[in-house]
Formats: C-alpha cells, structure tokens, sequence
C-alpha cells in the first residue's frame, strides 16, 4: 500500500468533561483496507467513531483525509468526504420504508423540488442488488418489518451507495444470529474488495481475524498496538486489550 | 374522502402488474396486520350519520350538512396545525388560546373606530403574530430543552392572559368587517362550485396517472390500472356529492374551500418534499434523523410555527363564524377538539405516524357528533362525555390495531 491512506489521524484528544474519552491518538485505514477497531468496554472505541463522523469534534489532534488535512464539524462533512457510518443501534428510522431510510437526509428532489420517489426506489434496489442483498422483499415495507440481519443489510446498503471512501462498522454482528452474522460478514469483505476502507468494531474477534487486514487496539483511550492480521494471534489481541501499555495512567497526570 | 391521498400499501418487489383481485387481498391482509389506514374512521363516520340520521331526521339534510362543513372548519384548521406537533411526538397545548389571540386581534385590528388597519394587513398581522408565537415555543423546546408538555401548558396559560388583556373591559367584540365574516357566512356559486370540482379532479387523475406512468417507465411495481381508475372515480363521487348535496342548500362555505386547500397543500408538503420527510424521520426516530444530518431543531421550530399560524388562521375563521369574539374566546372546544380530532383520525401521540386526511376526518367525526346530540337537544354536559367515549374508542382501536400490527412484525 504506497497510496496515501484514506484516514490519518494523528495525536486527536477527547474529553467529555472530566472524562478523558481519547488521549492523543494515531490511528491510519487504507484504501481496501478493512481496519478491525478493538478494546474493552469504555476503550474508546465509539467514541473515536463519532468523531470520525461529526457527530462531537475532537478537542485537539490532526486528521487528514486522502492526505489533505480537513475539519469535520458536522455529520454533512464526514458525509460530503465519503465517510459513512453504520451504527449499532442503525439509526435506521422504523416508521419510514427501506427507500426513505437509504436516502434519508439526501433526499433526491426534482426541479421543482419535489422528492423524487422513483429514481430513489429504483436506485435503492440497485444498491441493494449490487450488494447482493436478496433477503429484503420489498423496499416499500417500513424498517419496523424487518429482521436484524435485513436491517443491518439496509443499514450498509444506506452506508455505501453515495459512492463513499470510508465505511465504518459499529458491531454489525452484535445481534445477529450465525447465518445472518456470516452474510454481514461477506458483505464486509466485499466492500474491502471493491476498494472501500472499512473499519469494523467488534468485541467478537473471532470476526474480526476472519475479515480483518490490520487490528488497532485501544485501551482507556489511548491506542496501545496496531498489528497485521497474518503476524499476530488472538492471544496477543487480547493481552493488548487487558493490559497493554499505557502512556498516560488515567487520573495520575495531576499527581506527575 | 377515503380515496384522497391514499397511500398505496406496499407493493411487491417483483415489477408485476397485479391483478385487482390480487390487490384486494393483499389489501385484506394489510388490514388484518393492523394496517386500517382510514378504515376505521370512515366506518365511524357512517355509524354516526346512521344513529343520528334514526334519532331524527334532520341530521342528514343538505341544510345540516352545509352546517357540518362551516362548524368543522376552524377546528380541522386547527387540528391539521397541532398534527405538525403530534408527528414530531411532541405535543401544543396552547392552540385553543393561540386561535383566541388570532381571533381576538383580526377583531381588535378591523374594529371600525376610526383607525382601523386594511384587511390584509390586519390578517397578516395577525398570522405573523401566529408565526412568531410559534417560533418562540419552538426556540424554548429546542434550545432550552423544556419540554413542549410544559412550554406550551404554560402558553396555555399566558395566551389566555393575552387574549383577556387584549379583550379589556369591553367583554364582547362584534366583527364588523365583511371579508372576516365572510369567510365561514358566504358561500360559493353554484357553477363555481361545479368547476372546481372539475379542476380537483383532473389535478388528482393527473398526478395518478403521473405517477402510474413514470413507475411503470422505470420497472417498478404499481398498483393495477383498475384500481388507479377505482380511485380517481371515488374521489370524483365523494367530491361531487359534497357539492351537490351543499349546491342543494346554501353551497359551499368558503372556510370549507379553505380547509380543501391547506389540506391539499400540507399533504403535498408531508409526503412531497423533504421538510415532510424530515418530519416524519424526526418523529420516528429524532438521533437517526440528526445523524442523517437534518438539522433536528430547526425542523421542530418549523413545525411549531406551523402549528401556531395554523391556529391563529382557525381562530379568525372561528370568529367569523360567531360574528364575534369575548372572554371567552379559544377556551374550551379549540382547545382540545384539534386534539381530540388529529388522534381520533389515527395520528400517533408518539411521533411518527399521522396525516393532514386524519386530523380532517377526525374533526368531521367530533363536530358530527356534537352537531348530532345539538339536534337531539342534549346538554353540553352530555356532549362532553359522549365525546369523551369516543375519543378512547378511537384510541383503544389504534392500540389494538398496533398490537395486530406488532404481532406482525410492523409495529
């Protein structure tokens, strides 16, 4: 990989009132890259990724996109950028259909601006097609309707069809069940083969050693080891999570 | 009525053209889901038209007719407002004094004592007052973060202390300008009346057969050509009765125009643009839509000005309908009738789900029934409870059609 990489970020920092949530970290995803984020409850982990889309900014640190340095303000930044995040709990809204939540916020309007429902409908079924999602009946039935796997397959569907660069994956296979958790995870794979960065949290990392290219590990805030997936074992993950090293003991700054 | 707007229930993800009889029973089943749409409400509708029409027979003349459509209208103003809210899942308590406040300043404005304001200034005043009302309430809810329950229960409070300001020592303030009362006391010519019927029908055919057209063009699903034609008819029939029957008494009242038109006008808006959607995705799920990046304060803030101005233009034609405004005005039934109405019409409390039709239907079925037990002569006191009743009818059938709904799996 000699490209520049997709994200770069370097040193960022993030405080929610007295609780350091990220401490000066660094942290790179490549083009086709599926990068696995991983860490203990309260690592980090979420929110790294909301910072990443706009959703809280970060206090301090440099982020780079296809190696130009940018400012995310908001989630239409993240989103004008082409970093799409499918959350945990989706954020899929269940009283609208499949269509109305894939183009939700970027609703296509015609020249009078009015919503444009059949370019919508038909593009949405193309995306779904490309993805090779057949379980979705019909893209006219309200999310409430669906299964978590359907959902979830919506979810990423939403996620990759405004042409995005960065993809993030917020435990996709949380609730899902074995056949259902196989799709999403072919489906992940898929999107680091059409050339997509992809960062994939999960607690599960089983998963993770089955997807992933490169694991950065988080630990209270602060990353603590990247690795490549064909030089480490889950052994070695696992120690970085419960105990790997520290630059900076929570709660000890005032004392040093 | 039931034909306008109609959504049509979900269709199938093969592009097939379905037959009637297919859709019929795909319809059946949508109803057996818990999907009733409008279903119960015209049911109601007839019900009440059939009880009262029993218990005496003057409820189902064109006389009494023309009366329904002129005593509905403020309060389906009103309730099409207050569904702008109920869709967000937030609630405006404050309507019924916020129309007070309207009618009390078109009155105050336009009263004849040497320096009077043009019409059109006075009612533009006076819906710009509504607007900036709302935007207030939705600046406290948004940016503040009380809740709507509270701000506008306060507003309740405060707008009925306006209007009582605003009323003074006079007590009673009669309307003396031709225009305002015009609007609930004059009604359209006959032949008037017949073209724009002509004019809504063809708007509607056009847009189904629009829409017909371009599905079919891009491969996608579409209702069979009978049923597109089924439904144009219908409404054809339901508004042609409506003239006729109203072309047999006085005709139709303007403020009945009125209401056609803002509800033609907010539904193009819900289900057209992409404020509605936004609405829609606000109520439903308010953290999916910001991370959409729709700016959530600014879409609630929109939807309580919209409630307000929409109070304030049914106060004025309230007022126009008693030719007159006092202490009293905004208290009681335009408080809790557009309420009432929106919910009984199948708009959820929790956000979400909800139409400009049902807030129409459901004023009709809550003046139906007080304009029924009027005519039997009965007690305010046993209009209160009676509409009570039916208030939890309505909602006990929407909890029940949500559990069907849930059962399954489209809750």
């Amino acid at each position: 990989m000699t490209d520049t990489p997709v994200l770069e970020l370097h040193g960022v920092s993030k405080s929610f009132g007295a609780v350091q949530a990220l401490f000066e970290v660094d942290f790179t995803v490549d083009r086709g890259e599926v990068m696995a984020l991983v860490g203990d409850n309260g690592a980090g982990k979420s929110t790294l990724i909301k910072c990443i889309a706009g959703i809280h900014p970060f206090d301090s640190g440099d982020i780079r996109f296809e190696g130009q340095p940018v400012n995310i303000h908001g989630p239409k930044d993240s989103a004008r950028l082409g970093i799409e995040v499918v959350y945990q709990d989706l954020a899929l809204a269940d009283n609208l259909d499949v269509v109305e939540n894939m183009y939700l916020g970027r609703e296509l309007v015609d020249g009078i601006r009015r919503l444009d429902e059949t370019t919508m409908e038909a593009k949405a079924k193309e995306t779904l097609a490309g993805l090779s999602v057949t379980t979705v009946s019909s893209v006219r039935q309200t999310v409430a309707g669906l299964s978590g796997g359907q959902r979830q397959s919506v979810a990423v569907a939403k996620a990759v069809m405004w042409n995005s660069k960065l993809v993030i994956l917020d435990e996709p296979t949380a609730a899902l069940g074995v056949a259902q958790t196989r799709q999403v995870l072919e489906l992940v794979k898929r999107l680091g083969e059409q050339g997509l960065a992809v960062i994939l949290i999960s607690h599960n990392l089983h998963d993770v050693f089955e997807v992933a290219d490169s694991i950065t590990v988080l630990r209270l805030g602060q990353n603590v080891a990247e690795y490549k997936r064909t030089e480490t074992n889950q052994q070695q993950v696992v120690e970085a999570i419960t105990a790997g090293k520290l630059s900076k003991v929570p709660g000890q700054e005032a004392v040093a | 009525m039931s034909a306008v707007a109609e959504q049509p229930p979900p269709a199938p993800a093969a592009p097939s053209r379905d037959t009637v009889g297919a859709y019929a029973r795909r319809w059946w089943i949508d109803v057996k889901a818990g999907e009733l749409g409008s279903l119960p409400i015209v049911v109601g509708l007839i019900v009440i038209a059939i009880v009262f029409q029993i218990q005496n027979d003057r409820f189902l003349t064109a006389g009494n007719f023309v009366n329904l459509i002129v005593q509905t209208a403020p309060y389906a103003v009103i309730a099409m407002g207050v569904t702008f809210a109920l869709l967000l899942g937030e609630i405006d308590l404050s309507i019924g004094f916020v129309s007070g406040v309207g009618g009390v300043l078109v009155a105050l404005l336009l009263n004849p004592d040497g320096n009077e304001l043009p019409t059109a200034v006075a009612i533009a005043l006076a819906l710009g007052c509504g607007l900036g009302i709302g935007l207030l309430h939705g600046l406290i809810i948004t940016k503040v973060g009380v809740p709507s329950f509270v701000v506008t229960l306060a507003g309740l409070l405060a707008w009925n202390g306006v209007v009582l300001l605003l009323i003074g020592s006079r007590g009673t303030v009669i309307l003396q300008n031709d225009f305002v009362i015009g609007l609930a006391n004059d009604f359209m010519g006959e032949g008037v009346a017949w073209v724009m019927w002509a004019v809504c029908v063809a708007l509607f055919a056009a847009v189904q057969l629009v829409r017909y057209r371009s599905r079919t063009k891009a491969g996608l699903a579409t209702d069979p050509m009978a049923i597109v034609a089924l439904r144009i008819g219908a409404l054809a029939v339901a508004l042609g009765l409506v003239v006729l029957i109203a072309n047999e008494d006085r005709g139709i009242p303007y403020s009945g125009i009125l209401v056609g038109a803002l509800l033609i006008g907010w539904t193009y808006v819900l289900n057209r643009t992409r404020f509605g959607r936004h609405v829609y995705a606000v109520g439903g799920n308010a953290e999916a839509a910001r991370r959409a990046g729709i700016n959530v304060d600014r879409v609630k803030i929109a939807c309580f000005m919209i409630v307000s101005v929409m109070a304030v233009l049914g106060g004025i034609i309230l007022a126009s309908r008693l030719r007159s405004v006092d202490t009293n005005t905004g208290g009681g039934q335009a408080l809790l009738y557009p309420i009432a109405a929106a919910v009984i019409g199948g708009t959820s409390l929790f956000g979400g789900r909800g139409t400009m039709k049902a807030a129409l239907l459901g004023a009709l079925v809550m003046i139906g029934i007080d304009n029924g037990l009027g005519l039997l002569g009965l007690s305010s006191g046993t209009k209160f409870v009676v509409t009570g009743g039916v208030l939890l009818l309505a909602v006990t059938v929407d909890s029940i059609s949500r559990r069907g709904r849930a059962h399954a799996g489209r809750a």
